[in-house]
């Protein structure tokens, strides 16, 4: 019995010691691109500050920097982006890069999607042939711009039927169902081409612009929340809106294929 | 089927070329999950104990009180060890959020119920077995609580590893309190998560099999650290 103490007062003993720190959430799109593990090594070398990642959705994000348990948030939804602003949670938003959202599906393209003339039109397509259609349904960035395309097309899906199924999770989860049910979803790029389970899942529409899809990083107000530490904030800020990050982030490709696009504005 | 094949591949390649990451996340699951089991051993083993000599009141009450914990769901546990440790709720001030230590919180209010659940259990019946002698040595409540722990400590060795298992394999809780941040709070369950989100099955997988690995080990060193199933010995 005493030697289990022992043992266990080894393991349990011994603490890491930590450098410079912030806490940033950011959606499950950026952290499931794989640019993340680009970019925080080298905020790491310049700055030498661990940002460590907090991967949620969109809306829990917010409530996070809502209650001041980050520095910063790294999301993608303007209009909430604006209201967590207005609010006074968050002192600005400003642009970071952009990518756009495509519609993935089953490669037999049952609702016939791939010529559609719109994005609207791809989902008219989808909910009048009543094909399989997994949401993310979590209140993140990609399921309200989902939303705001269903409201283009004139459909509810919530009152459509059994093929609308919400699975109320992340982009890989999601991704995942649909691979699952052979289904249709609505997937931001860079997640998708980053995505290792597509079997059976091709891309089908993309290029409209109302699929376009910005990120935009919003410190956490420092007058609220005393304890934030808002000049790591800045820092990275300076650092994201930089020519180097311009480089890494315009840089970074899967497959050839470019998955971001730097939009900063110099101030 | 083939991915369960990739996966055992996975596993087999991380611990061989024994991965940095691996190691780091696997010792950190040990960790939290050990500090998570001492306290909550420390707080369910007499309590268990307690419960089985003493009579009062409300004895049956705590009893399926406790039983019925054993059920709590973790993400309860998670949400509400959330709202207290958040910047913004009543432990804001502390910093744990995020922190191995938040997760061992969340890990200690989740396998407290379940040793002492187990542990009242077996102190029952050994309680059974000695009352009559430890009545008549006239020994205090102190004294019986303490002997029946001493004597039971094989029992309470498997309630103890009960809860090692359930802590371990957990993920709903510590991936909310935890945040799945890499370096810092990332274990194995959280990152089999990540990695079946994104898709890649087979790393996923390894990581599983390690886990299990790893939970097999512990329960083997704890046997023969304590040397149980020995001959000459019960």
């Amino acid at each position: 019995m005493k030697r289990i103490f022992i043992t266990l007062a080894f393991l349990v003993c011994g603490q890491v010691a930590a450098a410079d720190s912030m806490r940033m959430a950011v959606t499950t799109s950026f952290e499931n691109s794989g640019l993340a593990d680009v970019l925080l090594p080298a905020i790491k070398e310049d700055l030498d500050l661990e940002v460590q990642l907090l991967v949620v959705g969109t809306g829990q994000a917010l409530r996070l920097g809502e209650a001041g348990d980050v520095e910063a948030i790294l999301v993608h939804s303007k209009a909430a982006e604006e209201a967590f602003v207005a609010a006074g949670h968050g002192t600005y938003r400003r642009e970071i890069m952009y990518n756009d959202f495509v519609v993935v599906g089953p490669v037999a393209d049952g609702a016939g999607i791939a010529d559609a003339t719109s994005a609207a039109d791809a989902l008219t397509r989808i909910a009048q042939t009543q094909a399989p259609f997994v949401s993310r349904g979590d209140d993140s960035g990609t399921h309200k711009a989902e939303r705001a395309l269903w409201a283009a097309a004139g459909v509810d899906p919530e009152a459509a039927g059994t093929w609308y199924r919400s699975v109320g999770a992340g982009m890989g989860a999601a991704l995942n169902t649909a691979s699952g049910l052979n289904a249709y979803v609505l997937s931001d790029r860079a997640s998708w081409l980053n995505f290792g389970n597509k079997s059976g899942l091709g891309l089908l529409y993309s290029g409209d612009p109302a699929l376009f899809n910005q990120y935009a990083f919003l410190p956490v107000n420092p007058d609220k929340h005393a304890h934030v530490r808002n000049d790591l904030a800045m820092q990275l800020e300076n650092w994201l809106t930089s020519p180097q990050a311009a480089e890494l982030i315009d840089g970074y490709t899967i497959e050839g294929e470019a998955l971001f696009v730097f939009n900063a504005v110099a101030e | 089927m083939i991915e369960i094949l990739e996966g055992l591949k996975a596993a087999f390649q991380l611990v061989v070329g024994f991965d940095a990451e691996l190691w780091e996340i696997s010792l950190r699951s040990l960790r939290v999950t050990l500090s998570a089991l001492v306290i909550a051993s420390v707080i369910a083993i007499p309590l268990g104990t307690y419960l089985a000599v003493q009579r009062f009141r409300f004895r049956r009450f705590v009893i399926s009180l406790i039983n019925a914990l054993m059920g709590l769901p973790p993400v309860v546990v998670g949400l509400v060890v959330y709202i207290l440790l958040s910047r913004s709720g009543p432990f804001g001030v502390l910093d744990l959020l995020f922190t191995p230590t938040a997760m061992i919180i969340a890990q200690v209010i989740i396998i407290t119920p379940v040793i002492a659940s187990i542990a009242h259990q077996s102190m029952r019946e050994l309680w059974a077995e000695y009352h009559d002698l430890l009545i008549s040595l006239n020994t205090s409540k102190r004294q019986r609580i303490l002997t029946l722990i001493y004597d039971g400590r094989r029992n309470l060795l498997t309630a103890a590893l009960a809860g090692f298992g359930r802590a371990i394999g957990e993920v709903g809780a510590i991936m909310i309190v935890g945040g799945n941040i890499d370096h810092v709070t990332r274990v194995l369950t959280t990152a089999i998560a990540l990695e079946t989100g994104k898709g890649d099955f087979a790393l996923a997988l390894g990581l599983g099999f390690v886990l299990i690995g790893i939970a097999i080990l512990v329960n083997i060193a704890i046997h023969s650290l304590s040397r149980t199933e020995r001959e000459g010995r019960w």
